[in-house]
């Protein structure tokens, strides 16, 4: 009976291990995909019109702000795991300067992101958007994570189911022992 | 029974190989180009030989023709250079030079070296235009047909392979419409 009891209380402690990962995993991932979205739902600020801001004290340090947090937004194509805002590829600094003047022009983020996508496609973005081709991107790792836990509760259903028809019980261990022994 | 219980975790298997493999070919500089099938941007650029006169996209209508960008800064450019003479000595289609941002001294100089196999070339020397036309690593090719919009884009030193089986027939097929 001891054993039994002690075999029960293992596979219970290992389930709850199990079940506390991957509860843990699903509240990570969807944590970190809140953040992101979070990020990108603040609002952008709003451009302020070219004349007046040239003039305004202080007025570039706001530029070279938006500048700042537009260029951690996009990616520079040479150098592809730096962002527009780390890298000092040529090409970055052209592209740099492109978005700062957009800025002055008092072009929203929005419409700079636009225009840069125009050119260099959704790649220049560091984080894609939401569509048809990037769903998989987007969804794929809470499908398989959801595959994941449904294949688990279907094991754990199985084998439950396997134990409730036939309980190991001390004895039956004592006679396979025997068994073996002989 | 016993079987799928092999099989699944097989073709899972398969299946991640299979990813993993195509990744492996898969040139993470090769960006597919937003600019496809939309017109060419238009920009107008000094001439390398006299840069009083001014090129615009527009004035190649009506043609096929092909972009390519380089510089003599460019180490690829260097590399495709020979493959470029081969194929502007073909005489199909016209080939601007876009020389993006560099001395046009050290431009001429190159080509005074090398050869030259185009029929005009272009500065950007501040890279504006080039910003323009998505350019973001040298050499990269454009292919644009009669009614002004882009139809392909090489990007990397072009190989026979992708002259051969890639542009002319392309150029060829463009021609014809």
């Amino acid at each position: 009976m001891s054993v039994s009891k002690q075999f029960g209380l293992r596979v219970g402690s290992r389930m709850r291990n199990l079940l506390a990962a991957v509860l843990a995993v699903g509240v990570v991932s969807i944590c970190s995909a809140g953040a992101a979205q979070a990020q990108s739902a603040a609002p952008a600020p709003a451009p302020a019109p070219a004349a007046a801001t040239n003039a305004a004290p202080g007025a570039s340090e706001r530029y070279a702000e938006r500048l700042r947090a537009l260029s951690l937004q996009l990616r520079c194509l040479v150098c592809q795991n730096q962002t527009l805002a780390d890298s000092q590829a040529e090409l970055a600094t052209d592209l740099r300067r492109e978005v700062e003047e957009q800025i002055e022009k008092g072009k929203t983020d929005d419409e700079i992101k636009a225009y840069l996508v125009a050119r260099y496609g959704d790649f220049v973005l560091y984080k894609p958007p939401v569509q048809r081709n990037t769903v998989m991107l987007w969804f794929g790792p809470f499908a398989l994570l959801l595959v994941g836990v449904a294949a688990w509760l279907l094991v754990q259903r199985r084998s439950r189911a396997r134990r409730a028809e036939a309980p190991v019980t001390a004895d039956d261990d004592r006679d396979r022992a025997r068994k073996l022994l002989e | 029974m016993r079987a799928l219980k092999f099989l699944i975790p097989l073709a899972l298997f398969a299946g991640i190989a299979w990813f993993l493999l195509k990744g492996l070919d898969n040139d993470p500089r090769n960006i597919p180009s937003p600019l496809i099938d939309k017109p060419a941007p238009a920009v107008s650029l000094p001439r390398l030989d006299d840069p009083s006169q001014r090129w615009t996209t527009e004035q190649m209508r009506g043609q096929v023709w092909v972009l390519n960008v380089w510089g003599s800064w460019c180490a690829g450019c260097r590399v495709e250079h020979p493959l470029l003479e081969v194929f502007s000595r073909q005489g199909s289609v016209p080939i601007v030079g876009f020389a993006w941002k560099d001395d046009p001294k050290a431009s001429k100089a190159w080509l005074d070296r090398l050869g030259d196999p185009y029929k005009i070339n272009v500065m950007d020397r501040d890279g504006r235009a080039a910003i323009d036309w998505g350019v973001y690593g040298a050499p990269e090719t454009f292919v644009i047909d009669k009614a002004g919009v882009v139809r392909d884009k090489h990007t990397g030193p072009l190989t026979r392979k992708a002259i051969d089986e890639r542009l002319v027939p392309l150029i060829k097929k463009l021609q014809a419409q």
